[in-house]
């Protein structure tokens, strides 16, 4: 499998915008050692606990089995017996421990957390007057104050100052942020530190229930709850439970008055036939699906608040992306050089890279590194004196010695400034720069002057660059039947040439939240999910109103407590990579579903002729032991100890969820059907023989 | 013509006459389900019966009124036949013991017709005709009527409402019904079955003796039984009867007639979503696909099994002919008996206790797939879009998607009305026949030992819980604990499952349904198809295989 075709393994930042992340649980994400499996023991022997076993009726008509099983064998004891018991009791241990291995992982994320929430004081200002008072003991509405140096005592916003913040504590990402007053990077979190200046924080959780304490408990899965889907899933699970019930059950009087004596088969043989018949494989490896999924979500830094968010990721029939940082790199970047009439590609370049010498924005920097590409490099003239950028004068530029002068900047500026110079302002420039606008692009006019006169050199075009390899993956997503709507403030034109170059589906222009609302809403009328990025407070009533809402960790309070999870890496790309995972989690249960109840085929055959095959009228079902098993016991040993194999095996497919692949829906099912469908169905066939060559070689049941 | 060639040829013929008529029956039905206009009859039915046929019902108003009036009917049906003797048209007849008659009352109000009396020597002309003929045809307009509550369940967005049952029910009576039945009589008459109102009359035979001859409305009977899928014969020998069935050619038709609705509603299923943009003519297809792809396997086992049927006593006489007329031979006998089994008819030409075990078993299995091949008039269908709709959620999660079918997601709610469905009629019969075996004065009624009297009474019990109604000989089942223990078989299997698909109904009917994108789980196409008959045959298959190994296999294989 290529990179190409999967959507899963991609990584935030492939596409070279952001660094990726340092995942934080890198070593939890490791494979599955045999140390990390032991060390669940004590926890899976715990959950035999009847009471928390209830939970999931598979697993409890199992626990029930071996109960009576266990009778069973104190009363009559065997070599077959003990085995069979011993089986059964693996199956249900095995369980609870791929249950047990699922939540370590959480465990130890969350043991990491907890390093951060030690216990701090906090600065707090009562009438302008600090106060040193344990953070323990801050309300909401205090304000605090917090230097260079200081670990934020709890989750509030900046009311005042501009400080760095070192938020590596909770998002794993060492880079400093920046965290000011007002606007939408004004949210702090407690247990995080000031690396310089001073900001006043108004609190904003009670302690104990910060975004940390809520971030620990997630991961720890301790309110997990089941969610819809799960819901479902264990209905269904438990209702082919009480038929095969019913049918084990039934099969006492059959086979009382088939063997002529009225003796049936044993409790044993019948709770091993049950066991072997029920969903266990599926049953057990539940829970493990449910919170391996979300631990998926953990390692790449995204925090659902609710599994029941993760399953609507999976199920997103629409896309609302962001323009800004999401569909393109943010800030714009020279594309062409356009030299007027008489100038040379060269010249221009050479002004431009003069006017942008000292120009620290990523725009400058483009320009300096398209222009360089025309001139070759070019050292700094000495002496000059840079023109900064003012939002009067709208450009800037470089006084260069000798009177000459650059500039760089709106059409309308520089031609006020060519024209005050003594210059004449070339039309045939408006035209390039009318031309590049209606593309949606940004015209920047470069000049120069000596003092006597001056001339129009040429154009800049500057656009906004779509991220490379978006296109493919808007293909992927359609492919997969999901929708994706751009969202920008630019009007339509502008939005129009983006959508058509990054490939999205649709666009919504001059955007407002309002409109964005709204958006949001006439989807979710037509019956379709909808999934969306946001960080600004006005973005808070869309995030709630979507059915997944991923708010950035760089964005408000109000933003991260609307959306039901929140990106540690404020990446928003990666809402594509959060409706993989959801996609995942349901085809991972969907898989070992389907081949759960395709290994009951095999195990019917290995265990019916045992049961009956001896009795005499019936000894023609011997030819239905097509796997040619040693013995009775041997063929019945086989199926039980098959059964609870298999659920070790599954165990990593239930962790790391199954492959996948984006494609349309009828591909993606013949696949699966062909893989986990006839695989169940011929698995256990091989499974079962090849434990019974090692099983008949045990005294006592060959 | 080899016996070969003349079956498969039936065959052929059979699948081009019901190809003839899928397209105009089909869509006459969607006409009939979705038309805002009543006729006059109909309008006079509603005046005196005091329905108000333009409102429409919600899901528990419409499902009250299906269990009111089935209620009804059986209460009516057991009255006329304890009071029969004092009525016209007795012909002699006395009351039936009252455990015969509740067996008799719920066999026809569930679209069941089983039979533990003798049609000609226990029910009076009038019974036959206000009673049980009269319930052929209302029991078959529930099924039919409940069936289309589904649909709209599928079809409609966010509604509290499945349509008006009494409209439902008085529609297809009038207009589907009685129609075709009238014709199929007229066609049933030309082809020789008795149609008259006269009792046992004497007549001399060749030989010089005499003997005395049945008579009665047949034809009018015989059409409803098979239309209705009811089953129930005039006579005991059913269709082996030669006034019921006298040739090739009646038989045929007879086969056709079963066959007819429950195969043309798929059509109408696929018009009324392709008129409502809910689906598309494929998704009717893609059911009916489901249906033939099964009927079609099982037929050629059951015609298999016995014309190359083995055995000391086949070997020794030549042919499977054992219980089997000769008119029709085995491939005509296979054909009725799949076709009987395979849909909720249960009429007989053929004796299905002296199938090869293995034929016989392939008939048993008909049913305990719950009757969907094509399954009962109405029954069929909705038994069908149920599995559709457990293979949606068994495979649907393989794409990535919370399942969905045609829009609608199942949901907890939804897959625990589905698994309830699905799971009723197994529980009936597996624990009516573990009861049966348990039990030694219910043992003492089987005809036979060892594996061939244990699939008796699964057949039996089978038969009863899945509204087949017919019998695998062999058995006595005219006793105090089967005609009690069956008749609870047919009530519950009939009755309960009806409650879940309404319920099921209006839960999908108050959905608003999600956009079809690709995405969505295709549910028309023949990987779907594949889908829907591997759940509907492993599910099946995985409760059943213990019982049908005690039974029809162990004698197979010996």
């Amino acid at each position: 499998m290529s990179d190409t075709d999967t959507l899963t393994p991609a990584p935030s930042g492939t596409d070279g915008s952001a660094a990726p992340a340092p995942s934080r649980a890198d070593a939890a994400a490791g494979r599955l050692t045999a140390r990390a499996v032991l060390a669940q023991v004590p926890a899976a022997l715990r959950k035999l606990d009847p009471r928390s076993m209830a939970a999931q009726p598979v697993m409890f008509v199992v626990l029930v089995g071996c109960v009576l099983t266990t009778v069973y064998c104190v009363v009559e004891p065997s070599v077959f017996a003990v085995v069979v018991t011993l089986w059964l009791w693996a199956t249900v241990i095995f369980s609870n421990l791929a249950e047990a291995i699922a939540e370590g992982r959480g465990k130890a994320q969350a043991d990491t957390l907890r390093q951060a929430r030690r216990e701090t004081t906090a600065r707090r200002l009562e009438g302008g007057v600090e106060n040193v008072v344990p953070a323990t003991r801050l309300g909401v509405g205090d304000l605090v104050v917090c230097e260079a140096g200081d670990v934020i005592p709890g989750d509030g916003d900046v009311v005042e100052g501009v400080a760095s913040v070192d938020e590596s504590a909770v998002t794993g990402e060492s880079a400093p942020v920046i965290r000011e007053s007002g606007g939408d990077r004004s949210s702090v979190t407690g247990g995080t530190t000031v690396l310089s200046d001073r900001i006043v924080v108004r609190i904003t959780a009670e302690p104990g229930a910060t975004f940390l304490d809520r971030m620990i408990a997630l991961v720890e899965g301790a309110d997990r709850q089941k969610t819809p889907n799960e819901i479902a899933l264990g209905a269904l699970l438990a209702s082919l439970t009480l038929c095969f019930l019913l049918a084990v059950v039934t099969l006492s009087p059959f086979a009382a008055y088939a063997s002529g004596d009225g003796s049936g088969p044993s409790v044993l043989i019948l709770v091993a036939l049950l066991v072997c018949l029920i969903p266990t494989t599926i049953g057990a490896l539940l829970p493990a699906i449910g919170i391996a999924g979300m631990d998926r979500l953990v390692r790449r830094n995204v925090l659902a608040m609710s599994g029941r968010a993760v399953e609507a990721a999976g199920n997103v029939d629409t896309l609302l992306l962001d323009k800004t940082g999401t569909i393109t790199l943010g800030n714009r970047q020279a594309h062409a050089l356009l030299p007027a009439a008489g100038v040379t590609a060269r010249e221009l370049a050479a002004a431009a890279l003069a006017a942008s010498a000292a120009d620290e924005t990523p725009e400058g920097r483009s320009i300096v590194v398209l222009c360089e590409r025309e001139t070759g490099p070019v050292p700094p003239a000495r002496e000059a004196t840079a023109v900064p950028f003012s939002a009067e004068s709208r450009m800037s530029g470089m006084d260069l010695p000798g009177g000459r002068g650059v500039r760089k900047g709106a059409a309308s500026a520089v031609r006020r400034w060519v024209e005050e110079s003594g210059g004449t302002y070339d039309a045939a420039v408006t035209e390039v720069v009318e031309a590049i606008a209606a593309e949606g692009g940004t015209p920047l006019v470069v000049a120069e002057g000596d003092g006597s006169t001056a001339r129009v050199l040429g154009v800049v075009h500057l656009k906004d660059v779509v991220k490379p390899g978006l296109r493919d993956r808007f293909a992927r997503l359609r492919a997969m039947g999901i929708r994706t709507v751009m969202v920008t403030g630019d009007n339509p034109r502008t939005a129009g040439a983006i959508a058509a170059e990054a490939g999205v589906d649709d666009f919504l222009a001059e955007a407002t939240p309002q409109d964005k609302l709204a958006l949001i809403r006439r989807e979710q009328e037509g019956g379709r999910l909808v999934a969306m990025t946001g960080d600004g407070t006005n973005d808070a009533p869309a995030l709630a109103q979507a059915d997944v809402g991923v708010a950035m960790n760089t964005g408000t309070t109000a933003a991260k407590e609307a959306g039901n999870m929140v990106d540690l890496d404020s990446d928003p790309t990666k809402l594509i990579d959060i409706v993989a995972i959801g996609k995942q989690l349901l085809i991972t249960r969907g898989a070992l579903t389907t081949f759960s109840v395709a290994n009951d085929v095999a195990k019917y055959f290995a265990i019916i002729p045992a049961l009956f095959a001896g009795m005499a009228g019936y000894e023609g079902l011997g030819a239905l032991n097509i796997m040619g098993l040693a013995s009775p016991e041997s063929a019945i040993v086989s199926a039980v100890v098959f059964n609870a194999l298999v659920i070790v095996a599954l165990i990593p497919l239930a962790l790391r969820g199954v492959r996948y692949r984006a494609g349309d829906a009828a591909t993606m099912l013949r696949r699966n059907l062909l893989i986990y469908g006839l695989g169940g169905l011929i698995t256990p066939f091989v499974g079962i023989k090849l434990i019974d060559v090692v099983v008949s070689l045990i005294p006592g049941l060959a | 013509m080899s016996d070969t060639l003349a079956g498969l040829l039936q065959i052929a013929l059979l699948f081009c006459l019901l190809a003839a008529v899928y397209v105009p029956l089909g869509d006459h039905m969607a006409r009939v389900y979705s038309s805002t206009r009543h006729l006059a009859a109909e309008r006079l039915v509603y005046r005196l019966c005091g329905v108000q046929a333009d409102t429409e019902q919600r899901p528990g108003a419409y499902l009250r009124g299906v269990l009111a009036f089935s209620l009804l009917s059986i209460l009516l049906v057991y009255l006329l036949q304890r009071v029969q003797q004092w009525l016209p048209l007795s012909i002699g007849m006395g009351p039936v013991d009252p455990d015969q008659a509740w067996n008799t009352a719920v066999s026809f109000a569930a679209n069941t017709n089983w039979q533990s009396y003798s049609g000609e020597a226990a029910m009076s002309h009038l019974t036959q005709m206000a009673g049980l003929a009269v319930q052929n045809f209302l029991s078959a307009a529930v099924g039919m009527s409940v069936a289309m509550a589904l649909v709209r369940g599928l079809i409609r967005r966010r509604s509290d409402t499945l349509g008006n049952f009494w409209v439902d029910l008085v529609r297809t009576v009038v207009r589907v019904l009685l129609p075709l039945s009238f014709a199929g009589a007229l066609v049933l008459v030309a082809g020789g079955v008795v149609q008259n109102l006269s009792g046992l009359t004497e007549q001399a035979t060749l030989g010089g003796g005499t003997q005395l001859v049945p008579g009665g409305p047949v034809a009018s009977q015989e059409v409803i039984k098979e239309l209705g899928t009811n089953g129930g014969g005039f006579f005991n020998a059913n269709s082996a009867h030669p006034f019921e069935n006298p040739s090739a050619w009646t038989n045929l038709f007879e086969i056709f007639l079963i066959l007819l609705i429950p195969v043309s509603l798929t059509r109408t299923y696929g018009t009324l979503l392709a008129r409502s943009g809910a689906g598309s003519h494929r998704h009717g297809l893609a059911i009916l696909g489901a249906m033939a792809t099964l009927f079609c396997v099982s037929l050629a086992a059951t015609t298999a099994a016995e014309v190359h049927g083995g055995g000391a006593a086949t070997q020794a006489a030549g042919a499977a002919m054992e219980g089997k007329e000769v008119r029709f031979g085995e491939w005509a006998s296979a054909l009725f008996a799949t076709a009987t089994t395979g849909t909720s008819t249960g009429a007989v030409n053929s004796f299905h206790d002296s199938f090869t075990p293995l034929g016989g078993g392939m008939v048993l299995f008909n049913m305990l797939l719950g009757e969907v091949t094509p399954g009962g008039v109405g029954s069929g269908l909705y038994g069908m879009l149920v599995l559709a709709m457990l293979a949606v959620f068994l495979g649907g999660l393989m794409i990535g998607r919370t399942p969905e079918y045609l829009g609608k997601r199942i949901g907890a709610r939804e897959i625990k009305l589905i698994a309830l469905f699905v799971l009723t009629t197994p529980a009936l019969v597996l624990v009516g026949t573990g009861i049966a075996m348990a039990l030694p004065q219910a043992r003492a009624s089987m005809g036979d030992p060892g594996a061939h009297g244990f699939t008796e009474v699964l057949y039996a019990f089978a038969s009863g819980a899945n509204n087949n109604g017919s019998a695998f000989a062999g058995l006595g089942a005219d006793t105090f604990f089967y005609n009690t223990a069956i008749g609870l078989a047919m009530l519950f299997g009939r009755f309960l499952p009806i409650v879940f698909a309404l319920t099921l109904a209006g839960a999908l009917a108050a959905q608003q349904p999600a956009p079809v994108t690709a995405g969505t789980l295709p549910t028309h196409r023949p990987l779907f198809v594949t889908m829907v008959v591997a759940t509907t045959v492993i599910v099946t298959g995985l409760t059943f295989f213990p019982a049908l190994a005690l039974g029809p296999i162990a004698e197979g294989l010996l």
